[in-house]
């Protein structure tokens, strides 16, 4: 198989010094970009990738701005990546920094359902869902806005510059800058409350940071997206290297099937298919490939599969009236049969799929689990290690112990602590009077509680090791939920 | 680079030279132009931080760079804001009295965080690190204290020490029995038998009430009647399980041979008066402490009665 070798344009000599390799002239190191005039293409995948595009880019436009109820003091916008607290906000749910394992399991999760897809249907990621794939395809349109299909275009890069050509690639470029400049402006909206931030941004208060970030995205979807495009997909990114090991004979991959389509070449209307293959040659699917490449030469580490080049085909077999899917989605295990339909025997359902399923279930219902059972408050006992117990004037015993009791809901909570062990222990509170003090905590706040446990003399005789069991509650006084931990009382060996 | 070069037979292109496992070769592709301009960028780039930031030494110091930054001159402007930040609680701290600031949450959180460290820089060095003392050096953890121990004795004696000669320092010592030939080794013997069998602890009865009479006539006017101690004269309480230096026969025979007269540094002579209310308030949290003058809230100081 042919892997990223590009129909070798970039070889110097040939068959000539192939043959004899003495005088081959010295190949370069480097070579320059073949710049790529992708057609227009038209047909049922076009469409469906319109349809991706759309949904989203909105989906990127219009998160920031919906809103969601926390209460008072907190922010309401529904997802917001508060960086300068310290917490991501997903609408109900309010991860802290300690709790990014929810993070974590959320790429796992996007990890797993990638390699999912691609088993079952290849790169449909590269193909569709990619913001690479969406913003080169969205520069592309704007560029056959202003400079009108791959022919119109590779006639004006002809041209000797001319006003016509100045002004052409002025607006190209200039929506690709406002695009980028969109593109980085929203983005900035996730981490920063989205209406104040619009309104910080135009009247120039934004925090400099903002103002970085908008023109750090700005340029790089300029750069990625306008013009460094497919050579993102082919030398950058990793993506189509690791892929390989995610394919078998069972995965969908858009294919040339050589075996109906050769021996190619050009068809006279009206003479006979027969004797010879269905592909004439056209080069329709080469045409509107975004990153350049000849499907005909196999699965190769530049096919975004995009499926451009199936509409690009489908049309041009109506055109000769010959069968659809020339190039098709189709698998490994059916390029090999002559006879068989594109799809036919294709399993969904094998091992690899199903313990991708599996795996994802599995993370999933954790994840889901772990967040319906997530506490409402956390609550951490740390007991003094220095000392790890003081003698009193009695006879007596001291432990101290760091209590932290941390709010992660709304509103303002009130906690009790209870405390069992060895008998008559008795609590001290450094900052509370009393033995049962009610315990505040604000909001997104973390509360440390300082407390002494105490046994007077005689009692001290009853302990039974130097390392008595103790467990402190802790109930959320509104709600009756309770917490407790495990810790010692330590005393003398 | 003399070395011939292999040509790929299936794709005609120059391989690397390299073969793993006999066979498997490496095409020698070449690299995209502009990722070749993306690194000499890269090293203009990194030329731009010689002329923006400091870069190379020189003989009496280093080139500045034109944006003249330093890490000194940030830290000391981060270390600024925060006292800057501070300054609020500060001139609060320093207006109101040590028994107001216990009971307002924000200001006591903030006292017992400066205190801690504070303490870390001034006090562990003596006083160990959770303040837990050693032989001579008085555990602040516990409920005896030499000097009082609730909030204006503590800020006294961190304020002007003990023996520090400081004129306003707690100056009493215990005296030195046995060097200055007071009493006999026999009698502190005798003595150091009585002063034991108030805790309850292993003595020689015959001992001990042959030392009644000398404790009576040479040790009761500080210690009292009782052992109890006295706090106005930093006499310790005697009857109690906390000994400063031991509770060993021998260890009390010692202090009443030699007497003892340990020293604290007069620490309004070293830090601000806000410091030593912050170390105060740090001192009460530890436990051990009462707010204010005769307040027995504590069950440890319920508990302090005869036994």
């Amino acid at each position: 198989m042919n892997t990223m070798d590009q129909p070798n344009k970039f070889l110097i000599g040939g068959d000539e010094s192939r043959a004899t390799p003495p005088p081959t002239p010295r190949q370069s190191d480097y070579v320059p970009r073949t710049k790529i005039y992708p057609k227009r293409a038209h047909g049922i995948f076009r469409s469906i990738k319109w349809f991706v595009m759309g949904f989203a880019l909105a989906i990127y436009y219009i998160v920031p701005w919906l809103r969601w109820n926390r209460g008072e003091g907190l922010p309401d916008q529904a997802i917001l990546f508060d960086f300068a607290n310290q917490r991501l906000l997903f609408g109900p749910v309010e991860i802290w920094a300690q709790e990014f394992y929810y993070v974590t399991g959320l790429l796992v999760l996007g990890a797993l359902s990638l390699f999912l897809v691609t088993s079952i249907a290849g790169r449909m990621w590269c193909g569709y869902a990619c913001p690479q794939t969406v913003w080169t395809d969205l520069m592309i349109s704007v560029e056959r806005f202003w400079q009108g299909d791959r022919n119109a275009q590779l006639r004006l890069d002809a041209q000797p510059w001319s006003l016509e050509k100045i002004w052409k690639k002025s607006a190209t470029h200039l929506s690709w800058l406002a695009i980028s400049l969109a593109t980085g402006g929203a983005l900035v909206f996730y981490f920063r409350d989205a209406p104040t931030l619009a309104v910080e941004l135009v009247h120039g208060t934004a925090p400099t940071v903002a103002y970085v970030f908008l023109g750090l995205f700005a340029l790089t979807t300029y750069l990625l997206g306008g013009l460094a495009r497919e050579q993102v997909c082919i030398y950058m990114c990793p993506w189509p290297r690791i892929q390989g090991a995610m394919v078998d004979r069972d995965s969908l991959l858009i294919s040339y099937r050589e075996l109906r389509g050769e021996p190619r070449g050009a068809h006279k209307k009206g003479t006979t298919w027969d004797d010879r293959g269905d592909c004439i040659d056209c080069r329709a699917c080469v045409a509107v490939c975004p990153t350049g490449i000849d499907i005909r030469d196999g699965s190769q580490l530049a096919c975004i599969q995009c499926a451009l080049c199936i509409d690009a085909c489908n049309e041009i077999m109506d055109r000769v009236g010959r069968p659809r899917e020339l190039i098709a989605y189709t698998t490994i295990g059916n390029l090999g049969n002559a006879t068989s339909a594109p799809r036919e025997g294709w399993r969904i359902i094998r091992p690899r799929t199903m313990l991708y399923t599996a795996m994802i279930t599995l993370v999933a219902s954790l994840m889901g689990w772990s967040l319906l059972n997530r506490a409402e408050f956390e609550f951490s006992v740390i007991q003094d290690r220095n000392p790890l117990f003081v003698v009193l004037s009695d006879g007596g015993l001291r432990n101290g112990y760091m209590i932290k009791i941390a709010n992660k809901v709304e509103g303002v909570r009130h906690f009790k602590l209870r405390f069992s062990g060895p008998a008559n222990l008795q609590p001290k509170f450094v900052e509370f009077d009393g033995t049962d003090p009610t315990i505040e905590v604000n909001p997104s706040e973390v509360r440390a509680v300082k407390v002494f446990l105490m046994l007077s003399g005689p009692q001290r005789k009853e302990l039974r090791s130097d390392a008595e069991p103790v467990t402190i509650e802790l109930q959320d006084v509104e709600s009756g939920k309770t917490a407790s931990r495990a810790t010692t009382f330590r005393s003398p060996p | 680079m003399s070395h011939r070069k292999t040509i790929d037979e299936v794709t005609g292109v120059e391989t690397t030279g390299h073969v793993w496992d006999g066979d498997i070769c490496e095409l020698n592709k070449p690299l995209p132009r502009w990722w070749l301009y993306t690194f000499y960028v890269s090293i203009l780039w990194s030329i731009g931080y010689w002329v923006v930031y400091p870069a190379w030494p020189t003989i009496n110091g280093y080139t500045k760079g034109v944006l003249n930054y330093s890490q000194r001159d940030q830290v000391q402007q981060d270390i600024e804001a925060w006292k800057s930040g501070h300054a609020k609680y500060r001139t609060q701290i320093a207006e109101m009295s040590l028994a107001d600031i216990r009971k307002n949450d924000e200001l006591f959180q903030f006292s017992i965080a400066g205190g801690a460290a504070l303490f870390g820089e001034n006090c562990a060095g003596c006083h160990g690190r959770g303040a837990q003392g050693g032989i001579g050096y008085p555990n602040l953890n516990d409920d005896d204290w030499l000097w009082g121990g609730d909030l204006e004795k503590i800020h006294q004696t961190i304020a002007f020490g003990i023996r520090s000669g400081n004129p306003k320092a707690h100056d009493t010592a215990m005296p030195r029995f046995g060097i200055d030939k007071v009493l006999d080794e026999a009698q502190i013997r005798d003595a150091a038998n009585f002063v034991r069998s108030f805790s309850h602890l292993d003595v020689d009865q015959e001992a001990a009430k042959r030392g009644a009479q000398i404790f009576a006539d040479n040790c009761a006017a500080c210690h009292g009647d009782q052992g109890k101690g006295n706090q106005d004269m930093g006499a310790p309480n005697l009857t109690d399980a906390i000994w400063l230096y031991g509770s060993s026969q021998e260890a009390v025979m010692q202090s009443i041979r030699t007497g003892r007269g340990g020293a604290m540094p007069a620490w309004s002579e070293r830090l601000d008066p806000v410091a030593v209310k912050m170390l105060t308030l740090y001192v009460y949290s530890l436990g051990g402490a009462q707010a204010e003058a005769g307040s027995a809230s504590t069950p440890a100081a319920a508990a302090d009665k005869p036994k």
